[in-house]
């Protein structure tokens, strides 16, 4: 997420390449090319996936085939005909917009302490540091099962409530992370002006805080959000019996995909793909 | 209520001057409470559970425990599935190098050359990340399969023998791990280089540096912080990876990960699955130990 943030930044100093001698030499098409062909290979799967969701079932099973079988647009007219996918779907939904929504506002009040507390008024600083950095670092899969080991050893019924309560323990730190980065160069002068003017602090939070690190939140929020609705090691362990999108498609990995499945796939990166070129582009016609 | 402090916080309003005082004394706790209330219950103590259940004996018929100090379950676990373990890190050693050759040129090409498209190429990097890691990965089945485009052309052209497959085999699943993970690697080491300040570099060319030291002996040292993160950030993930083995690997090459879920979700083994868990969140935890130590816990955040 920062790498886009310190990209606008570098435009600046980057400016003047540091290689201009020597630039006539056809060795200066190899790393351009290079990089393409990586960029190629990145985007090779999903092409696949674009193609295959247009691929003909010549047996009598709904289930996507290895081999072409021509060209078909049934499976896009038909794109709610497996009603467990489409629940599971909006399963994933819901919870990605619930744990957005507390993973976003928890920890954006934790990374309010960190940016404004040290040590002497804040003890326990650095211990909140250090779990966030475990958190984060930790294996993903040791978190899935450690939280199935205490559900089962409380005894609750596995669900939509266990999903939000993993989806938001894991989206904390990530918030908490970001949106303390984009806080770096916040100015407290701004607040103290408000509070001289006899703002009381909810009034001060609300026209002058919330504003200034609002693109913080709102990364963060995206990050929880992109986290949440694609999670699968954590979901796949404390799901129990409602199955969200990532689970339910690795579930029939094994007994066939249904082309649904790509129609998804597909479906869902165009909408995410657009969302990204359009902020890029209004991003650019701001500056 | 006047004075509320930013956390909701009902009481008696009398004694204004102390509760103000105490509120901005509390401030940076209430902040931090609904957030670390939430680690501690669902970050920490599972994990103490988790270490708790390791040394538990567990009625595989029922999934009842009972807490036997059974120390002895570490040792049949690994004596069991060391193995599984070295395919681990085997796997994931394997794809993380790939990735950060791989990606080094790339992340390279964009700081330096990227000029005003950079965006555009961090998106490009990001791509993958645009559709469900699963679905990724059962795409890669299709391209490997062996009546797929790839493999069933170059087999019908008779440039491969009927034979020769690549799903169910080791190489299947680093290549998934690969690519599943590459932007993790690329994404911090393009930070990482994009920070280097290019007057150090003019600095070494003035110096009669040459390129290949001017590479060595200023751009390679200056990355180091960013090569680390990017090992934490793919090679950790990875070792605890089942999805890709699960997909595109065979019976032959299991995973860690495979086992511990396994242990839960199939065989309701969770002393087995806890003890197997612990061992893997040790051996991540040297690599975090270490990290934290050179660089510091806090640097993570730059290269999210």
């Amino acid at each position: 997420m920062s790498a886009l943030a310190t990209a606008a930044v570098g435009r600046e100093t980057g400016e003047r390449s540091p290689v201009r001698r020597r630039r006539r030499q056809w060795t200066r098409f190899i790393l351009p090319g290079y990089s393409w062909l990586i960029i190629a290979y990145l985007v090779f799967p999903i092409a696949v996936m674009v193609a295959y969701s247009f691929n003909k079932v010549t047996t009598g099973l709904p289930q996507v085939s290895f081999a072409w079988n021509g060209f078909t647009l049934q499976w896009y007219k038909q794109w709610s005909g497996v009603p467990q996918l489409t629940s599971s779907f909006w399963l994933s939904l819901r919870l990605a917009i619930a744990a957005t929504l507390l993973a976003t506002i928890v920890g954006t009040l934790l990374a309010l302490a960190l940016v404004r507390y040290r040590p002497p008024r804040f003890r326990g600083k650095s211990a909140v540091e250090q779990v966030l950095f475990l958190n984060i670092a930790a294996p993903e899969i040791v978190l899935g099962a450690s939280l199935l080991g205490l559900f089962v050893t409380i005894n609750i019924a596995r669900g939509f409530v266990t999903l939000l309560m993993a989806h938001v323990a894991f989206c904390i730190a990530y918030v908490a992370v970001t949106v303390r980065a984009r806080m770096a160069g916040f100015d407290r002068s701004l607040e103290e002006a408000a509070q001289d003017l006899y703002a009381n602090p909810w009034v001060t939070f609300r026209k002058i805080t919330l504003p200034l690190i609002m693109p913080g939140v709102l990364a963060g929020a995206l990050m929880a959000f992109a986290l949440s609705i694609d999670d699968f090691v954590t979901s796949n362990f404390v799901s129990g019996s409602a199955v969200p999108f990532p689970v339910w498609v690795y579930g029939v990995t094994r007994i066939g995909i249904p082309p649904q499945v790509f129609v998804f796939g597909s479906a869902i990166f165009g909408i995410g793909i657009l969302c990204a070129i359009a902020s890029i582009v209004l991003s650019r016609r701001q500056t | 209520m006047e004075q509320p402090v930013l956390a909701d916080h009902p009481g008696r309003v009398s004694s204004r001057p102390p509760r103000a005082r105490l509120g901005k004394a509390l401030a940076p706790y209430l902040l931090s409470l609904p957030a670390g209330l939430w680690l501690l219950i669902l970050f920490l103590v599972p994990l103490v559970i988790m270490l708790s259940l390791s040394l538990q004996s567990c009625n595989n018929a029922t999934g009842a425990c009972v807490m036997t100090w059974h120390w002895a379950e570490f040792g049949q676990q690994i004596s069991l599935y060391h193995g599984q373990f070295l395919n681990s890190l085997y796997f994931a050693g394997a794809a993380t190098l790939i990735d950060v050759i791989v990606s080094f040129p790339i992340a390279y090409w964009i700081a330096f050359y990227g000029g005003r498209k950079k965006n555009f190429f961090l998106l490009m990097l990001l791509v993958p990340f645009f559709v469900s890691f699963v679905i990724r990965t059962v795409v890669w089945e299709f391209i490997l399969s062996d009546q797929g485009a790839i493999l069933g052309g170059l087999k019908n052209a008779h440039l491969l023998p009927q034979s020769f497959h690549v799903l169910a085999t080791g190489y299947a699943v680093i290549a998934g791990l690969a690519y599943n993970y590459l932007p993790f690697t690329a994404l911090p080491l393009y930070v990482a280089i994009e920070r280097i300040d290019k007057r150090v570099l003019d600095a070494a060319y003035d110096l009669y540096a040459t390129k290949r030291e001017a590479f060595t002996r200023v751009i390679l040292p200056l990355t180091v912080p960013g090569l680390f993160a990017a090992f934490l950030l793919t090679f950790i993930p990875a070792l605890g990876d089942y999805v890709n083995q699960q997909v595109l690997g065979g019976t032959s090459n299991t995973m860690i990960g495979t086992v511990i879920q396994n242990a839960f979700l199939t065989n309701l083994d969770y002393a087995g699955g806890s003890a197997l868990s612990a061992v893997l969140l040790a051996v991540a935890l040297i690599g975090i130990f270490a990290y934290a130590r050179l660089l510091g816990s806090r640097t993570i955040e730059e290269y999210l």
